[in-house]
């Protein structure tokens, strides 16, 4: 597969920066308004999730600063809200602003720390399959693909729910940031491993890499200095819908009690601890932070569909 | 045949062990059965005769060899919660979850196949790109967040007050925006049909199709746009095949191409694809049978493990485990033989 964002720098002296400027990708990202509308999208929730701490006007976490009668006050667009509150509160009465910005913040986090293992698995496991074959080969893919027919939520369920009972729910608690990301990551590595094995396959027929051959170069050196940077194009464009997808399961867990505690919640959890308010009429603790998450999510997809769209090379080079 | 046959087995029972063993492994390692059982006042001497009486203390494989024998006979212990056999307790729940995912696979198919064929014969059209936009919405709103929307439009209702009530036109729109909400938001209502054994069915009385339509709608929302895409992307390679261009050129009617030629065709990845989501599906079930309250199979299983009612995992995970390698293995098998390029040898090309 031909890439062209990592063709080899022929002139050192144009720079990267120089390069992705003029590069395809730049160019129909200027052209593309809606794609640069999910990108300012995206950037703005990222950093509103990072400056989190600076931007909320309460600390959820601090229990001193909430009070149990400010309690499900509405949004301030409705009757009967409060000034202090400019989204309303949630049945524990802590700001929902706050919170939601909080739980963007936990959000992201598990999505992308949970992509980075995905990708790490995924990538040794997906070169070690189409590089080596073999043995290798079929006993990596035929775990992909039970794991795959599993559904990677229903395998996250499972593994999820065993973790809990295991260690406990007041350990799993403790370190659910860490658990929901080692949960995610060992769920959705198939993906991955599939997508990298594909064109490993593909590059390894080339000629470059019968020349490293020849030079006696090991095939570790190999794998991951030659043929790995070919295969970055397909890793990145599956990156994008990973990180949508890790942060929706990761909202499923919480949701269904397997994720982030309502302490120090995520989008999912706060879905969730809203949802048993519903029926009394208090939308917004539940449908607020459902908005966000459907907006984050939405902007990575559509992002990625652009994307995939242009660096499918047979679609313009074609 | 026999050898793409004897291959598709070995490889289904393979997986079955495989799980077998993780669903093992689960009840040896998850929670404590004895404290599940009894109360608190029990010494801890009785605990020990329990234990030991329940063959806890076994080595590893005496065990799994005990709890495989025991599984291929259909038993999977008791359940610590209801106290009766676990598959019984599995036989009750089916049909709910049944009933749900075939009201949502009812609607996927009802609806991908014409909204999938139509944007690939019109991808430019007004009506496609609102599909397309549409579907990749429904793709990123997880499904309880979908279930739980249409709970507030539908069975709580909303009422819009956005335009000013005093014009008529502004009272208009309001009410025009404003539901009522009347539709059920859980359970599956008391008018069920007793049709034989444990299923009592939704699907024989209008309250209890009542119940079954928010949830159908919900579990479909996550599937329909994955399908309508997959059939629009399908339906536009074949519709670019010299098949097709051949027909076009020999004056055949477009709809007799499309909906003969063309549909014929693009069914064939669907077919796989539409297994393999069957998994998905069922992981979906646990989620928006939680949001409604369905007594299902998802539930039961959320239940318990908030329970910890081991015997009643296992027996889900092993459950639905057949499910899943039943429904593959017989998609590769419907595939083999729909699709003449497949090698039902089993030998490499």
């Amino acid at each position: 597969m031909s890439t062209n964002t990592s063709s080899p720098a022929a002139t050192p002296a144009v720079g990267r920066w120089q390069r992705l400027r003029d590069s395809y990708l730049a160019y129909s990202f200027k052209r593309d308004w809606g794609a640069q509308l999910c990108l300012a999208i995206l950037l703005g929730l990222i950093s509103m999730a990072l400056l989190a701490p600076w931007l909320a006007p309460t600390d959820p976490y601090d229990l001193a600063q909430i009070d149990i009668l400010d309690s499900e006050l509405p949004p301030f667009w409705v009757d009967g809200s409060d000034a202090r509150y400019t989204l309303g509160t949630d049945a524990q009465g802590r700001d929902l602003w706050s919170i939601i910005l909080y739980g963007t913040r936990v959000s992201l986090l598990i999505g992308f720390g949970a992509v980075l293992l995905q990708a790490l698995l995924g990538v040794v496991f997906g070169l070690m399959a189409g590089y080596l074959g073999g043995r290798v080969d079929a006993f990596l893919m035929r775990l992909a693909d039970i794991q795959l027919s599993f559904s990677t939520l229903m395998v996250a369920i499972v593994v999820g729910a065993v973790v809990k009972a295991t260690l406990g729910g007041a350990f799993y608690s403790d370190y659910a940031v860490l658990m929901l990301i080692l949960i995610i990551g060992l769920a959705e590595w198939p993906q991955y491993a599939r997508t990298v094995r594909a064109s490993v396959l593909g590059e390894k027929r080339k000629e470059y890499v019968d020349a490293a051959k020849t030079m006696g170069l090991g095939s570790r050196r190999i794998m991951f200095r030659h043929v790995l940077p070919n295969t970055l194009t397909p890793i990145f464009v599956i990156s994008t819908v990973q990180v949508a997808n890790a942060i929706i399961s990761e909202a499923a867990l919480s949701f269904l009690g397997l994720g982030m505690p309502e302490t120090h919640p995520s989008l999912g959890s706060l879905i969730k601890a809203g949802f048993d308010y519903l029926q009394s009429g208090s939308w917004w603790i539940t449908l607020i932070p459902g908005a966000v998450l459907v907006v984050l999510v939405l902007s990575i997809n559509l992002l990625g569909d652009w994307l995939r769209d242009v660096m499918n090379p047979r679609l313009y080079k074609g | 045949m026999i050898a793409f046959l004897t291959k598709r087995l070995m490889h289904a029972l393979l997986v079955m062990f495989v799980i077998s063993v993780i669903a093992f492994a689960i009840q040896g390692n998850l929670g404590d059965p004895i404290q599940q059982m009894v109360g608190q006042s029990v010494p801890e001497s009785e605990r020990a005769a329990l234990r030991d009486q329940l063959g806890l203390n076994d080595p590893f494989h005496v065990q799994y060899l005990r709890f495989a024998g025991n599984a291929l006979q259909g038993d999977f212990g008791y359940s610590y919660f209801y106290r009766e056999p676990a598959l019984e307790v599995i036989a009750r729940h089916l049909p709910a979850t049944l009933e749900l995912v075939f009201g949502a696979s009812l609607l996927i198919v009802l609806l991908s196949v014409p909204i999938g064929v139509f944007s690939a014969i019109k991808p430019h059209a007004l009506l496609s790109r609102f599909f397309m936009g549409v579907s990749i919405v429904g793709i990123s709103v997880p499904v309880f967040l979908t279930a739980i929307i249409l709970i507030q439009i539908f069975s709580i209702g909303i009422s819009v007050t956005l335009f000013p009530g005093s014009t008529a036109w502004g009272a208009w729109l309001n009410a025009a925006l404003s539901t009522q909400g009347h539709m059920p938001s859980f359970g599956r209502g008391y008018e069920l049909v007793h049709v034989m054994g444990h299923w009592d069915t939704n699907l024989a009385s209008f309250d209890g199709l009542k119940h079954l339509v928010l949830p159908s709608i919900a579990l479909a929302s996550i599937m329909l746009p994955l399908f309508i895409r997959l059939i629009r992307a399908e339906m536009m390679e074949v519709l670019q095949s010299e098949y097709v261009k051949f027909a076009r050129a020999k004056g055949i009617a477009p709809r007799r191409i499309h909906f003969l030629h063309a549909l014929k065709n693009t069914m064939l990845p669907v077919i796989t694809v539409g297994g393999v989501q069957i998994g998905t599906m069922v992981a979906y079930t646990i989620l928006t049978e939680t949001v409604f309250q369905w007594p299902g199979l998802g539930l039961m299983f959320l239940d318990a493990i908030n329970r910890a009612d081991i015997p009643l995992i296992v027996a889900y995970l092993m459950i639905v485990g057949v499910i899943f390698v039943v429904t593959n293995t017989l998609v590769d098998l419907i595939y083999g033989l729909v699709n003449p390029t497949v090698k039902l040898t089993g030998k490499p090309a």
